[in-house]
């Protein structure tokens, strides 16, 4: 079996957003960046079916500028065979996204194709779901355990009532949950074998796709300032203040 | 726990800490002998997430060091354009003439940085020379042969949980074996700190070494507020005339500035706390008007070294090099060591190829050390910080007289009397300070600084604040000196609490909070806080900063 897992260069998690003073976005410039963070379930869960005799190649691909190799070299040190760039200047949104990673799909044939469920920047959470349609592959979204048998593949994803058991069929597109696993460290060793690991960079203007934005963004701005608490003295005026000040009782 | 099997990887050189001094002694080794292997660890996630600074910038090392880095795309932009030191008064501020200014205070030909960029940058520039860098793994215990020669690192191990026990994403720490090792972590590195006892590196230094604790905001101010290139640094109020310290202000790209404070940590009151004058400061008449519709972006805070000449150690040792802040080579009249630092690291990759290539000793340091112009440059800047200790008044026209007459020549030289760790007095003495409630506009509580700092430690790891005698916050610090570590520590990582079974009061270490500043290390009374290498990766993120 072989596996794709698709990996995207995000604002690390632990930054503190912040604005651009002209509004058109967020500021990336200088900033730590990472792997999307659900990515490295994806990245982990693939590299768990090598190890345990399932799949025989394990490739990642990421769509950026050049600075995108870090997070493939970080997958490669992970544990992943080798990495694809797609280099493209421009912020694609996940249907170009999806295009994009279909035709590399097309051409690489996986019998599986993992990512992250959403990216935390845009937390869009449409990509694997598009991906699946244009495929006619089946979807398995917001998965948090999985199980490959004879072909068969068992999934497992939180629901609102529980825990939902699914079974589907290779090839499949599967998203993937902070739950899954806990991604590895890459150990020092293996982030230098991982320099010596194939990486191919291809332009998407190669692609014959169209890839320009559909949507226009207006304007970026913060969320609005939480305003400070307020200590009341007992209950009769809490509920007070949250009927008559707050009125939402 | 058993022991565990580790890897090990073997190298010409292998440095500690990817900053200013430790890359450019990569850099340097590269370029003497391009076949050299050399690889440098460093804690923070990523090169220059650690490194906080003011930072006006000398180019002496660097120009030295890469002669054409104007024309590399370096982050050094700006400038300085125009400078003033004042003296502040609680709501007045008086302009010192820059006529009586000493040359070392003057910054004509400087540029304002980030020092975090530039660290970033050399990172990349030693990687394109064939340097392997690892960010995400502290080195957090030294290898040493029988004849206790260093030989090396070992790095921490990853996904322990609190009580040392493997997570599923554990991962030994392996052993970095070179020929040399290069200690550069920083002021107060813990690997420093280790082999400054060990080989008694500081057995014949004149006077205890000096620290002093930074802290740097980067707010977003007014354009018709904002000068490019500004330089303005002050002292007095919010600080009584016996605890040295002042502030800075340079004003950088893109309407920024960089604000921040330094106090030296032989401050004498348990009850100061450095943090709330660094927020207080910023109340002042003119630094609140600068500020005024602008937006706090960034917080961090640092321990620094001050002690200079006279509290340098001996910087070789068999098998290994002390450099830079990690030894102590700040110009704290200049409020400069990025140039220093950067120098003691060329001197040592000198060192390092004629000791591999050519057999020398590693103790050719010295020689070579002191017949360089950082040694001049400390040598005329030793008596300032020390003629402090007689009061602000008194030091300000005595380093007039010292650096402006005599050139730092005057034929005696003053010595700090005690560590800083000696100098609180106890609390029922001292005086208690009440500090203005923060206003969230230009000052702020702790908590949201580090949440600013993009602070962060792996959950449930183990403490890397450890504390020698368990239980003498307890029975004594809290006590004696009301736990000045709730006060010093910028982090807000140390809390005093009442323990209802015990009917006492504790210490309680929030260590994940920690911002990796060093201070508790340096400021703990008793010395009885140790600080060690968290998880690789943890910490704050002050890139770009």
């Amino acid at each position: 079996m072989k596996v794709l897992v698709a990996v995207k260069r995000v604002v690390d998690y632990k930054v503190q957003i912040r604005v651009k003073s002209d509004n058109s976005g967020v500021e990336t410039q200088n900033v730590k960046m990472s792997v999307n963070p659900p990515d490295e379930n994806a990245i982990e869960e693939a590299v768990k079916l090598k190890e345990q005799g399932l799949a025989n190649e394990i490739i990642s691909v990421s769509i950026g500028d050049d600075k995108s190799q870090d997070v493939l070299r970080t997958s490669m040190a992970m544990g992943i065979d080798r990495s694809i760039l797609v280099k493209s200047q421009n912020t694609l949104e996940p249907l170009a996204v999806a295009k994009t990673l279909k035709i590399i799909i097309d051409k690489e044939k996986p019998d599986l194709v993992l990512m992250g469920k959403q990216a935390i920047d845009d937390d869009s959470n449409q990509t694997g779901q598009i991906l699946s349609a244009l495929l006619n592959w089946p979807q398995g979204c917001f998965i948090s355990n999985l199980k490959i048998e004879n072909n068969k593949v068992f999934i497992s994803r939180e629901i609102d009532e529980g825990i939902e058991n699914l079974e589907t069929s290779l090839p499949a597109v599967l998203t993937c949950d902070l739950r899954l696993n806990t991604p590895r460290f890459a150990s020092l060793p293996n982030i230098m074998k991982a320099k010596k690991k194939p990486l191919e960079t291809i332009d998407i203007d190669t692609l014959g796709i169209d890839t320009s934005s559909k949507i226009k963004t207006l304007k970026v701005i913060e969320p609005p300032k939480r305003k400070a608490g307020i200590m009341v003295n007992d209950v009769k005026e809490l509920v007070q203040k949250l009927k008559y000040e707050a009125k939402v009782i | 726990m058993s022991e565990v099997q580790r890897e090990e990887l073997n190298y010409d050189v292998v440095i500690v800490g990817a900053g200013p001094a430790g890359l450019s002694t990569a850099i340097k080794l590269k370029q003497l002998d391009t076949n050299l292997s050399i690889c440098v660890l460093e804690k923070a996630s990523e090169v220059g997430a650690h490194i906080l600074s003011g930072n006006v910038f000398e180019t002496k090392a660097l120009d030295e060091l890469i002669p054409n880095w104007k024309d590399l795309n370096s982050p050094i932009n700006t400038s300085v354009t125009s400078e003033d030191f004042l003296f502040y008064t609680k709501t007045k501020s008086m302009k010192v003439p820059n006529f009586f200014l000493p040359n070392v205070l003057k910054n004509h030909g400087n540029y304002i940085i980030s020092l975090s960029n530039l660290c970033k940058w050399l990172g990349e520039f030693a990687e394109n020379l064939g340097v392997e860098i690892f960010p995400g793994f502290a080195a957090s215990k030294l290898l040493y042969d029988n004849d206790q020669k260093v030989i090396g690192v070992q790095t921490g191990d990853m996904g322990l949980d609190k009580n040392f026990k493997p997570k599923d994403n554990y991962e030994p720490g392996i052993n970095i074996k070179g020929k040399v090792t290069v200690l550069s972590e920083g002021c107060r590195g813990h690997l420093g700190k280790e082999v400054l006892k060990k080989f008694n590196l500081d057995s014949n230094n004149k006077s205890p070494q000096q620290y002093g604790i930074g802290f740097k905001e980067i707010w977003e101010i007014n354009s018709e507020n904002h000068l490019i290139g500004k330089v303005s640094h002050s002292v007095g109020w919010p600080l009584e005339s016996d605890t040295y310290g002042g502030s800075f202000c340079y004003h950088a790209e893109n309407n920024q500035i960089y604000l921040g404070y330094v106090i030296g940590l032989d401050y004498k009151n348990p009850y100061l706390s450095p943090y709330d004058e660094f927020q207080q400061f910023k109340t002042h008449p003119d630094i609140k008007k600068l500020l005024d519709g602008g937006k706090r972006i960034s917080y961090g805070a640092r321990a620094l070294i001050e002690g200079g000449l006279q509290s340098l150690p001996q910087m070789y040792m068999p098998g290994a090099l002390l450099i830079g802040c990690d030894a102590g080579t700040l110009n704290m009249p200049k409020i400069k060591g990025s140039h220093t630092a950067m120098k003691s690291g060329i001197i040592a990759a000198e060192v390092i190829n004629d000791h591999i290539n050519s057999n020398k000793e590693l103790s050719e340091y010295e020689s070579k050390f002191k017949n360089s112009w950082v040694y001049e440059e400390l040598y005329k800047a030793r008596n300032v910080k020390p003629s402090f200790q007689w009061g602000l008044i008194p030091a300000m026209i005595f380093t007039g007289l010292d650096q402006k007459i005599f050139g730092g020549k005057l034929p005696f030289t003053l010595q700090h009397k005690h560590a800083d760790h000696e100098s609180l007095i106890p609390a029922k003495k001292a005086k208690k300070i009440t500090y203005p409630k923060y206003d969230g506009v230009i000052t702020f509580d702790k908590p949201s600084s580090v949440y600013l700092s993009g602070t962060n430690h792996a959950d449930d790891q183990p403490n890397h604040l450890l504390l020698n005698d368990k239980d003498l916050s307890t029975n004594f610090t809290i006590e004696e000196y009301d736990e000045p570590a709730q006060r010093y520590c910028p982090a807000g990582v140390y809390e005093v609490e009442f323990d209802n079974d015990l009917q006492k009061k504790i210490l309680k270490i929030n260590s994940q909070n920690c911002i990796h500043c060093k201070t508790c290390d340096i400021k703990e009374p008793s010395q009885n806080i140790e600080w060690v290498t968290p998880e690789g990766g943890g910490g704050p993120i002050y890139s770009g900063t």
